[in-house]
């Protein structure tokens, strides 16, 4: 088992924003967290990380308890994750962007930039290596978010949100990209609103609703879920559903 | 390698290397003075760079680093009697263990940006108000060295002989920077100014890396603090940790360009000369240079937001190190 989290809970002052979830995730599986806004989802992604400690609950990465490590330390492990609203580092280029996740494995200057430069082809990225940061769409700084965590070489990925706000050819480009990057051997735990890219990506999907887990299966078994589909629409927009498909 | 040299860094160092050698040749004794303490505040100037320029940890009070310096190398001749060489890196040492510490205690409560700013502002106080209380350290009188000018002693009979002193360990300080720059540990505190969240996301731990750019600020803060008690043989508490000397350290690499090897010193020689040029033509008004300083730091902020080397480097703006919680 690559990654698995029991019970976690976490409130901020009166509000619950995780209560009891469990997930886990094989290796090299790409597993989707999906939910509706300010279900906790991200929440859930800054526990494992090591950002925030859970109030209760414990995460396991790798044969290893690590719900008391630290974010650095439990990324030099081999669990990387990126971030929902995007963190480059705005003065720099996309290369030296690159290099700071690159340095984890090489100390030496001259081969961290080396290595930026390789991740940043299979990433197709390359044109783009001596531009600044800030200068890049939201495309490029969603892309870039993922080529230093892929920099860092980590087992497992914890993606936020890294299709948010593309145009659909942009989701076509990196749905591929993703994939490939699973089929290196690294294992993938993604949260994730565009279905496409679910339905398309994952092997697996959580359901997180009002920060409880609420399902978990294949895709396509969760989004069919009554359960799912009351978290998105409302109670009562299962039955309603189903009685407007049967009158058609 | 593709850290291409800019030619805009070569342009700077002729400059400066043209200014570093004036006093050899054309520059009449009387400057010699105005000379050597700008290469004190420039090398005070490059141990602010360290933290505030690459790390962006806006310190405003690094007199407490070089006033430690110039304290411990006085007190350890004075007191103990150590040879003035070996009293220097005992110096060096404890001015980089007082910035380990403050840096530590900070960065353990999360200090950052305004917060952290006025964290060494106050440690600078304490200094100062500790060292003028004991009779240990001169209380309001200061400590002065005798003279005893010699190699051995670390006193020079010749004023030139003594810029040179200074003009190597400046020339030191800025290989010191160039290999932090283009080492890992240089990316790492980039890195950190730029963003600290996602460098702790990419494996970096973040504390270690800002204490030990603490403690590597406080080393060549406190060679700057040996420098001007070498020079001088004299310090008291105002001099040494008094707020002037926190902005001697900060003002040169904000007007030359913080984050870059060479701004700290071009800042602080460019300030200077025209400040001193400034108070020769308007008559030596006591505090008029302050006001001057105050001015120059204006129009730098509003035009030239990466300092002085931006004008030769080109303006690749840098957000002026974002504090995002």
């Amino acid at each position: 088992m690559m990654l698995r989290a029991e019970g976690l809970g976490k409130r901020f002052g009166g509000v619950v924003a995780v209560d009891d979830a469990s997930l886990t995730v094989q290796a090299g599986r790409i597993v989707a967290l999906i939910g509706p806004n300010g279900a906790g989802k991200t929440t859930l992604f800054t526990m494992i990380s090591g950002f925030q400690r859970p109030d209760s609950g414990r995460v396991h990465f790798d044969g290893q308890d690590i719900t008391t490590l630290a974010p650095h330390t439990i990324c030099k492990l081999g669990l990387t994750r990126t971030f929902q609203i995007v963190q480059p580092f705005a003065g720099l280029t996309v290369r030296e962007n690159i290099a700071v996740g690159t340095h984890l494995h090489h100390a030496k200057r001259s081969a961290a930039l080396n290595a930026a430069d390789d991740i940043a082809a299979t990433l197709g990225m390359s044109a783009m290596l001596d531009q600044p940061a800030q200068n890049l769409t939201v495309a490029g700084r969603k892309r870039l978010e993922l080529a230093r965590a892929l920099a860092t070489r980590p087992k497992l990925l914890l993606l936020d949100e890294v299709m948010a706000g593309l145009i659909p050819s942009e989701v076509a480009e990196i749905i591929p990209m993703i994939r490939a990057i699973r089929d290196k051997g690294v294992t993938i735990l993604l949260i994730e609103h565009v279905m496409q890219a679910v339905m398309s990506l994952s092997d697996e999907a959580y359901v997180l609703a009002q920060g409880k887990m609420i399902a978990h299966g294949t895709p396509q078994e969760v989004v069919g879920n009554p359960a799912v589909i009351e978290a998105y629409l409302g109670h009562g927009a299962a039955q309603r559903l189903q009685r407007e498909t049967q009158d058609a | 390698m593709k850290t291409r040299m800019h030619p805009g860094n070569a342009v700077v160092a002729v400059i400066l290397i043209v200014a570093a050698l004036l006093p050899y040749f054309v520059l009449p004794a009387a400057w010699l003075g105005l000379a050597t303490n700008i290469l004190v505040f420039s090398l005070l100037g490059v141990a602010w760079n360290i933290t505030g320029g690459f790390g962006g940890m806006m310190s405003f009070g690094h007199a407490v680093l070089f006033g430690s310096g110039a304290y411990a190398t006085a007190m350890l001749q004075l007191h103990a009697g150590i040879n003035p060489w070996l009293a220097a890196l005992a110096a060096m040492a404890i001015a980089a263990g007082v910035g380990t510490f403050i840096g530590a205690l900070s960065f353990r409560y999360g200090l950052r940006g305004s917060y952290f700013a006025l964290i060494t502002l106050a440690f600078a106080e304490v200094f100062r108000v500790l060292a003028s209380s004991f009779a240990m350290t001169g209380g309001g009188q200061g400590l002065s060295l005798p003279l005893a000018t010699g190699l051995a002693n670390m006193q020079f009979a010749s004023r030139l002989h003594n810029y040179t002193f200074v003009l190597l360990l400046v020339v030191a300080g800025l290989v010191i920077t160039t290999l932090v720059q283009r080492s890992r540990f240089g990316a790492y505190l980039v890195a950190i100014r730029e963003n600290e969240a996602a460098a702790q996301a990419l494996g970096i731990d973040t504390f270690r890396v800002k204490v030990l750019a603490m403690a590597l600020s406080g080393a060549i803060a406190g060679a700057a603090g040996v420098a001007y008690m070498q020079t001088f043989l004299f310090v008291d508490a105002q001099i040494g940790f008094g707020t002037v000397m926190s902005f001697e350290a900060l003002l040169g690499p904000v007007i030359g360009g913080a984050g870059t090897v060479l701004g700290p010193v071009l800042g602080a020689v460019v300030l200077h000369t025209v400040g001193e040029l400034a108070r020769e033509a308007i008559g030596g008004a006591p505090g008029l240079n302050l006001v001057f300083y105050g001015l120059v730091l204006l129009v730098i902020l509003r035009f030239l937001p990466n300092g002085l080397m931006g004008l030769f480097l080109g303006q690749r703006r840098r957000p002026a190190t974002k504090e995002q919680a």
